[in-house]
């Protein structure tokens, strides 16, 4: 490569809201029903039919919007975008484009490469989504389920203001956080709740111009869009240092193949012919609505991490991954609440927790425990009831089915045993059969008492207080 | 107004139509009258007048976020030209 180019990148990402219905009819969202099974006039297209926009949908793209430092705008409303596909039963997309009920936002985020920068946001807006089509391998057709037409979906269209994978990444992450801490959707690619197409462009470096970029579909995981960047960046160069011209056009993106064509549409005249729908009206939103809003707004990560710095003063390698996951930062959060000291769960969490979760490559989000039983199990240890090895043994049975730590102890038999008269007959015994380790320790060799406490706590089965069992050994040697 | 072939063949294709060259001459006759008529708004001074969408002023029709369908399904697919296992059967389209 001779000249330098830079990667000039923004991106479109679309967001499922986790309503309970459907943006304008009262069909349900959730997912994994029957064939069809919500539908209705409304979200099958039918002529005549009337959408009603969910009031709920308008609340959480506010929400979104005033997380992410938009305008609200006070006066919007919907347009239809008109294009054939029959995944879209209208033959046009409620969508808007006029205006959009947020813009000119922005989020703060932060790389090795490019340290703190803000990625502007252009606008948020409201839009439905369209069915699903499987093809049938028997009859030369397609199938149509219309379940998820109609589904609320926020556009969240960046500025391109992105230079490489990382901050792509880096961006992602940061909507994906602030919209989970709303509550306004579980934002999984791999599942399709969040999804996100990549503007890319190249331009030699300095340059003021921006190169024609193309639009990089079907990405679905942090993973894919990284090789995707990378792909792009390259295919492009190589297109302009040989001389040739890039063409704009939309490409798909093939992970396994690790690489992307163009989509082609005979015909493909990118002519929507937007107008306003005549059928919903203009959505107004006075200043009470908004003040509602705001005063909802839950604290979002960027506040979490100063708070949990001065309140619990936890390192911040450990505040970034506990608030890295709405879920983890909520069973924190939890757990603190039910008594139990904030070091202490950070402590489980950052270490048997993490530790668990990696060896069953399982996300903070996946975590199935409640706040509750991890509370007890600190409570337990707190007391001594149980000493630390058992503790993390109870642990991995609270991680993996949620048992209650008071009642498992209770019939394992788990407690340590207190009893200071049975510890120290067991270990006069010890010391009687080991008669090599007490001269070894008696001779000056410190380390000999590890295999002796060793000993007593396997008698013991594990059960007994390590500074207990050390203070009664010392004890008894020292006769 | 005049209407050029292009616009026709490419209304066309927008709107996946096949005109004969009769139906062509005929719609390019109707969308020029059409536009005439429309285009008389034009000798008005909108200067400082709002754009409006709709004729009236009700705002904020919206419902609550409560589930009021139940699984019609069976109903629903008799709308379609073709049902095979619960789904809409239409020509075999790629993503």
């Amino acid at each position: 490569m001779s000249k330098e180019y830079e990667t000039v990148i923004g991106l479109e990402v679309h967001v499922e809201l986790n309503t309970k219905t459907k943006i304008f009819c009262g069909c349900s969202t959730a997912f994994g029903g029957e064939v069809n099974e919500h539908t209705c006039p409304v979200c099958t297209g039918m002529p005549g039919s009337l959408p009603v926009l969910n009031k709920e949908v308008v609340n959480k793209a506010i929400a979104v919007g005033l997380a992410t430092n938009c305008d609200i705008t006070r006066n919007c409303k919907f347009d239809r975008k008109n294009y054939f596909y029959p995944d879209n039963p209208q033959n046009y997309q409620i969508s808007q484009l006029y205006y959009p009920i947020c813009r000119n936002g922005y989020v703060e985020i932060e790389t090795e490469e490019f340290g703190k920068k803000k990625v502007g946001i252009h606008e948020i807006h409201m839009e439905e989504d369209a069915g699903k089509l499987v093809h049938d391998e028997f009859m030369d057709c397609s199938l149509v389920d219309f379940n998820r037409s109609g589904v609320p979906l926020i556009e969240i269209v960046s500025e391109p203001d992105m230079r490489s994978a990382e901050e792509v990444i880096a961006y992602l992450d940061k909507l994906r956080l602030i919209i989970q801490y709303l509550g306004a959707s579980d934002c999984k690619l791999n599942e399709g709740s969040m999804r996100a197409d990549v503007n890319l462009s190249i331009r030699e470096k300095g340059a003021a111009e921006f190169g024609t970029r193309t639009e990089m579909k079907n990405l679905n995981s942090f993973k894919a869009i990284a090789r995707a960047i990378e792909n792009e960046k390259e295919r492009q160069i190589d297109i302009i240092e040989s001389g040739e011209k890039v063409v704009q056009e939309t490409r798909r993106w093939d992970d396994n193949k690790e690489y992307s064509y163009a989509m082609r549409s005979k015909e493909d005249a990118q002519d929507y012919r937007y107008f306003p729908d005549p059928d919903l009206v203009p959505i107004v939103i006075d200043d009470a609505w908004l003040e509602r809003i705001k005063a909802d707004q839950p604290e979002l990560r960027d506040e979490k991490r100063i708070r949990y710095k001065d309140e619990f003063e936890l390192p911040e390698y450990d505040i970034d991954i506990i608030t890295g996951s709405k879920k983890m930062a909520d069973l924190f959060e939890e757990t603190i609440g039910k008594g139990a000291n904030p070091k202490k769960v950070s402590n489980w969490l950052m270490v048997e927790t993490m530790r668990l979760l990696k060896e069953h490559d399982m996300d903070a989000d996946d975590i199935s425990f409640s706040a509750d039983n991890l509370a007890k199990l600190i409570a337990l240890t707190d007391s001594k009831a149980i000493n630390s090895s058992v503790a993390k043994e109870v642990f991995e049975h609270i991680f993996a089915e949620n048992i209650d730590p008071d009642k498992y102890v209770e019939e394992h038999g788990l407690k340590t045993v207190n009893d200071e008269g049975a510890l120290r007959e067991t270990i006069i015994k010890i010391i009687a059969d080991n008669p090599q380790s007490v001269a070894d320790y008696k001779g000056g060799k410190e380390k000999a008492i590890g295999f002796l406490v060793g000993q007593t706590m396997k008698a013991m089965k594990g059960k007994a207080e390590p500074g207990m069992v050390n203070q009664i050994l010392k004890e008894e040697l020292a006769k | 107004m005049t209407i050029t072939d292009e616009t026709i063949d490419y209304v066309g294709i927008l709107a996946k139509l096949e005109l004969s060259d009769e139906e062509k001459a005929r719609a390019k006759k109707d969308m020029s009258d059409m536009l005439d008529y429309v285009g008389k708004l034009n000798e008005l001074d909108t200067d400082g007048v709002e754009p409006m969408s709709h004729t009236f002023s009700i705002n904020n029709v919206m419902r609550e976020d409560v589930v009021t369908n139940g699984d019609d399904r069976e109903n629903m697919l008799l709308n379609a030209p073709e049902a095979k296992d619960g789904a809409y059967v239409v020509p075999k389209t790629f993503n």
